[in-house]
């Protein structure tokens, strides 16, 4: 902060805008792209739909699974439906539950690693017991006996992404509270005898914002792989809604011929989780990205 | 604590993982809205026949008691029948399991070198052009889908080029080409994700071992980097990266599902597939208590690979 406080002060404005140019100059390069593909993709799932060529549900080719044309920008799938149309609603679909499903599993997490550091030692103890035993339990696996036993509508699949993606969040969020608990400050502050509400909002809060933001990254990486992997089972978003999962499945029938409709919402999918993981990884964030996908 | 109470206390620790785990896998099942009885009958079912159903099925007792029931029937391997093909779900199992396990396994021993082989030439060349494009080349096959993976390999081995078979059909006398033929995709899909995550693992647990004093002393003492990192830091990683390769393999676990289902494999997480679709759900509790055994039985290993290479662990 001196640095920025000292004589000749420029305005506070122009040094945080030098900052972050410098910052973002620092990316690798793989980083950038990232980051612009994740631009594009966030900006398809908010303005996507109004672009497109046909109406969702609207029969318009011909033939079945066409290649590139004029009227069908990315050919028609099997029932002769605009590709194009479609992935743009899609992606509105997938871009948009996970990234619901995502923030509520992290807020969700958060508030209760938050609890639990500032808690008796054994209600800690239970609830970390607990969030363990819901680890152990392969994600794909919890999503599945989630999806039996409640079905899949959408607002149950948001709630069944995040409640997979939660036990994860708080995991991380536990053991960085747990740390900054640990710290001089928030010794001296209990020392003052704060309460434990004023200790977990006033003193650990704020500084488990970014890590947690970063460890949102990933959740959203996880829950676009889970919901779409759902969809392609065809126990994820149910027709006439459609994400990017459903589209693949719903044309595998055109894969001998090698058709357009079934490979691009596949790539769809690979080009925003494989932009969002690198992205991720060029800010510095949280290396390890282990056992979560299972 | 000698190792062999604190790998002891391990195992009780995971036995206790998965009994809770149980309980939440029961408890959401069977928080069911409908109730499996008149779900099972249909619609035009009778009063009548749905209390009888529902007696014979035990719906009448409490939660708990169902739980305990349930518990005890897991363990001695007979979990009630399967509700949508009437047969015992232990006969199902038992025909499925061996299918998945051979196909698990079969990745697991194909991935393992290669991954091994990618990690270990990462840390050798740290911050090399190798090492970047590789961090790039895993970072991104560890985020990309398997059904991406799937129909890729499907378009370009089966439909262009024609060479492998685009779903498993094993004949009744197989030969080893026919085998080869079949496992093929499924096994390359699988092993795409795990190798990735195996060989980053092994990256970092070998780089942190290069970063001991006594690497930096082999290196100072004028050896080679290759000698440095086969000879001195290796055989020092094999705990870590041994925790490493067990922990990747969990991947099968979640790949099996999507990669099974794709190509009409019939193994263990294909019917765990069907048995959702069916609301099938002694079946599907069943699988689903398989995939978390085996994900905690994984772990368990990982771990005493840790503590069996880590002296300091073993006074802990």
């Amino acid at each position: 902060m001196s640095e920025i406080a000292s004589p000749p002060a420029p305005d506070a404005a122009a040094v945080a805008r030098t900052a972050r140019r410098r910052r973002w100059r620092g990316l690798p390069l793989s980083a950038r792209a990232a980051a612009a593909v994740v631009v594009f993709w966030v900006l398809v799932a908010l303005l996507g739909p109004m672009f497109a060529p046909h109406p969702v549900g609207a029969i318009v080719a011909d033939d079945v699974f066409e290649g590139f044309s004029l009227r069908s920008p990315l050919g028609s799938d099997y029932l002769g439906r605009d590709v194009l149309s479609r992935m743009l609603s899609g992606a509105r679909y997938t871009v948009g539950l996970s990234l619901a499903a995502a923030l509520l599993a992290s807020t969700t997490g958060g508030a209760l690693a938050l609890t639990a550091a500032v808690s008796r030692r054994w209600v800690d103890e239970l609830m970390s017991r607990l969030m363990d035993a819901f680890i152990s339990i392969p994600s794909k696996v919890l999503a599945l006996v989630m999806v039996a036993a409640f079905g899949s509508s959408i607002p149950l699949l948001l709630l069944i992404a995040a409640v997979t993606y939660t036990p994860g969040a708080f995991r991380i969020g536990r053991s960085i509270a747990v740390g900054l608990g640990q710290m001089d400050y928030v010794q001296v502050a209990r020392a003052r005898g704060e309460g434990r509400l004023h200790i977990a909002c006033r003193e650990i809060l704020p500084n488990m914002v970014r890590p947690l933001l970063a460890d949102f990254g990933l959740r959203f990486v996880f829950v676009v792989l889970l919901l779409s992997g759902l969809s392609f089972l065809g126990l994820g978003v149910q027709p006439p809604h459609a994400d990017l999962g459903s589209l693949v499945r719903e044309n595998t029938s055109g894969l001998g011929d090698g058709a357009l409709a079934v490979v691009l919402p596949a790539v769809a999918i690979a080009t925003l989780t494989i932009s969002v993981n690198l992205l991720i990884d060029g800010l510095g964030g949280p290396r390890s990205r282990g056992k979560d996908r299972g | 604590m000698t190792t062999l109470q604190l790998i002891l206390k391990r195992l009780g620790a995971a036995a206790l993982t998965l009994l809770l785990v149980s309980m939440i896998v029961f408890t959401i099942s069977s928080l069911l809205p409908g109730d499996a009885a008149s779900e099972t009958l249909g619609q035009s079912a009778t009063p009548e026949a749905v209390a009888a159903l529902r007696a014979q099925l035990g719906l009448n007792e409490p939660a708990p008691a169902r739980y305990l029931h349930w518990l005890g029937s897991l363990f001695t391997g007979d979990p009630g029948r399967s509700m949508s093909s009437d047969l015992p779900v232990r006969t199902l199992i038992a025909s499925r399991l061996p299918k998945s396990l051979f196909l698990a396994g079969l990745t697991a021993l194909i991935a393992t070198p290669i991954a091994l082989a990618l990690g270990v030439a990462a840390a050798m060349r740290k911050d090399s052009t190798l090492d970047r494009g590789l961090s790039l080349l895993t970072l991104s096959m560890v985020a990309a889908p398997e059904f991406l993976v799937a129909t890729l390999g499907v378009l370009l081995f089966a439909v262009k080029l024609r060479w492998l078979p685009s779903i498993t059909l094993i004949p009744e006398h197989p030969s080893a080409l026919d085998l080869l033929r079949a496992y093929a995709l499924p096994v390359a899909t699988l092993a795409f994700g795990v190798i990735a995550q195996m060989a980053r693992m092994t990256r970092a647990a070998l780089i942190d071992q290069l970063q001991q004093p006594y690497a930096e002393m082999a290196t100072l003492k004028g050896l080679s980097r290759p000698r440095v990192v086969l000879v001195h830091a290796l055989p020092n990683a094999a705990g870590p990266v041994a925790n490493a390769i067990a922990l990747s393999l969990s991947y099968l676990l979640g790949g099996a599902i999507i990669v099974e289902t794709i190509f009409n494999y019939p193994g263990i997480a294909s019917l765990m597939v069907d048995a959702v679709t069916s609301r099938d759900m002694p079946l599907l509790q069943a699988c689903a208590m398989i995939f978390c055994a085996a994900y905690l039985a994984l772990v368990l290993i990982a771990d005493v690979c840790a503590i069996l290479s880590n002296p300091r662990l073993r006074q802990a």
